[in-house]
């Protein structure tokens, strides 16, 4: 699955990321590596700049100042965009076309042979486990087959890395296992996922935190290392003590530095 | 760019104007009950073979237009037109996409509209009736090359809605139809010299009267592919794949 792995250079780096949006500063300056085949969670509660973050990943955010590269490269510039998928935050798919019809453009796009088109629809259908709907309507199916049909369409072509906002968001545990056994499988693959939530019983999953508030890293740490460093019993606690800290080292009146390297 | 690309983005577009066929009827039996409407309100009288023809040039052009923005709009706000710049298709090819699917579109219907006009109502205009047919087409790409072009514009529905008014009116009021141009106030005159829609409405005209005016029609024609293709390629040049 992954093309030439670049050696020693990681799958994510961004180094001073500023985000301004409609004059508020959304993110005040970021920084991020992360490397070949990790499943890194991205948790925070909505409003945190997650999506913005994913969105200058993929490379479709105006930015205001720092660096971002996937694989090596700028974001967003033209090699990449073969090799990374992008599932926004609302389904994204056509919903006066079939199943299998969204599927089969989104795979020319990404640049499937027509020979191929088939068997590759064939191939993401499975993984979401939508075979008995490939040929309905979209706008016909349940809220949570919708997120799957777009999931599906960001598997499409078997990008190298994989940018999911909230691809669990509004679907039925039984269902989140599974898609979370999926992206297990990716990553043994060797495809790098940045995925986000903010369900916090999802960071059982990842192989790494990033808990962001406020534009910044609270923390950024396995899971266990969260735990370890705060007490806490679970991700939510956790993210409520380092949320307290930070409030009270701000009220100290140190800046609220949320560095805390893995 | 990639034709491939543009083709599949085009079938694409058709594809999902086939699974909604109450759209599909609405375009091609609208622009024919209008001009039924027309040639029935001045039955008994000359009035419809004179403007029957320029009317024949305009309705397919607005349809086409708001047809085309709302589709556009759509795209932007399904979330669709986000991840499709997250990946290998180039903003001409999408835009480029839309061009063809609604151009086909646009010319089937300007052929129903036109061919039912001459041979079902009896437009009869001093030119050709094959002229008067592919000039209908040519608006109503005009019209969807319009569409493609404002819509980036639009942020909502009510916005792209509106933007017919706007933009499309003010070009029937100062195409020649209610007064003829060079009877116009000068600065009018000069403004409806570069609207597209004045172009359309001159080679309708001259066809109306005008039996061997083949030359003057096609300096027209070109004029109205001219902006065709202009608007096409500002449409491509003001999507952005960063936004806000």
């Amino acid at each position: 699955m992954l093309k030439n792995p670049p050696v020693g250079q990681p799958a994510i780096r961004v180094e001073g990321l500023r985000v301004v949006r409609g004059g508020r500063t959304v993110i005040p300056g970021l920084s991020l590596e992360v490397p070949h085949g990790q499943v890194v969670g991205l948790l925070g509660p909505s409003g945190c700049g997650k999506s913005t973050l994913m969105r200058s990943i993929v490379g479709v955010q105006k930015v205001a100042g720092g660096v971002v590269e996937v694989l090596g490269l700028p974001a967003g510039t033209e090699p990449l965009r073969h090799r990374i998928g992008y599932l926004t935050q609302a389904p994204s798919v056509y919903t006066d076309l079939t199943v299998r019809e969204n599927l089969a453009y989104f795979a020319a796009v990404v640049g499937t042979p027509r020979s191929g088109t088939a068997r590759e629809v064939a191939r993401v259908v499975d993984m979401v486990d939508l075979g008995s709907h490939v040929d309905a309507s979209v706008g016909a199916l349940s809220g949570g087959q919708l997120s799957r049909v777009s999931l599906a369409a960001a598997l499409v072509g078997a990008p190298d890395v994989l940018v999911l906002d909230e691809p669990t968001v509004g679907l039925d545990p039984v269902l989140r296992r599974d898609l979370w056994v999926i992206f297990r499988r990716l990553a043994a693959d060797g495809a790098t996922l940045l995925v986000s939530s903010h369900v916090m019983d999802e960071a059982v999953r990842c192989d790494r935190l990033l808990l962001m508030r406020e534009g910044e890293f609270l923390a950024d740490d396995t899971l266990a290392g969260v735990l370890a460093s705060t007490g806490a019993a679970d991700a939510e606690q956790a993210f409520l003590a380092l949320v307290d800290q930070a409030r009270d080292r701000a009220a100290a009146g140190g800046t609220t530095t949320s560095e805390v390297s893995s | 760019m990639s034709p491939r690309l543009m083709l599949v983005t085009a079938g694409r577009v058709l594809r999902q104007v086939r699974h909604d066929r109450r759209t599909l009827a609405l375009l091609l039996v609208v622009p024919c009950v209008l001009m039924g409407l027309l040639a029935w309100i001045y039955a008994d009288t000359p009035v419809f073979d004179s403007i029957g023809a320029p009317l024949l040039g305009m309705f397919p052009f607005l349809v086409m237009f708001l047809v085309t923005s709302i589709a556009t709009l759509r795209e932007r706000q399904s979330g669709t037109l986000e991840r499709l710049l997250t990946l290998p298709l180039a903003k001409a090819d999408l835009v480029g996409g839309y061009a063809i699917a609604f151009g086909a579109l646009a010319t089937v219907q300007a052929l129903v509209a036109g061919t039912f006009a001459v041979y079902a109502l009896g437009l009869d205009v001093a030119g050709q009736d094959w002229l008067l047919i592919v000039v209908a087409v040519v608006d109503a790409l005009l019209g969807t090359a319009l569409g493609l072009f404002l819509s980036a514009f639009a942020a909502t529905e009510f916005q792209a809605v509106q933007f017919l008014p706007a933009f499309v009116l003010p070009q029937f009021l100062l195409c020649g139809l209610l007064v003829p141009r060079d009877r116009l106030p000068d600065v009018l005159h000069w403004v409806s010299d570069v609207l597209p829609l004045s172009y359309a409405v001159d080679a309708m005209r001259t066809i109306t009267v005008d039996a061997s005016a083949g030359a003057d029609v096609a300096k027209d024609v070109a004029i109205i592919l001219g902006f065709v293709l202009v608007l096409v390629g500002l449409g491509a040049a003001t999507l952005r794949r960063r936004t806000d």
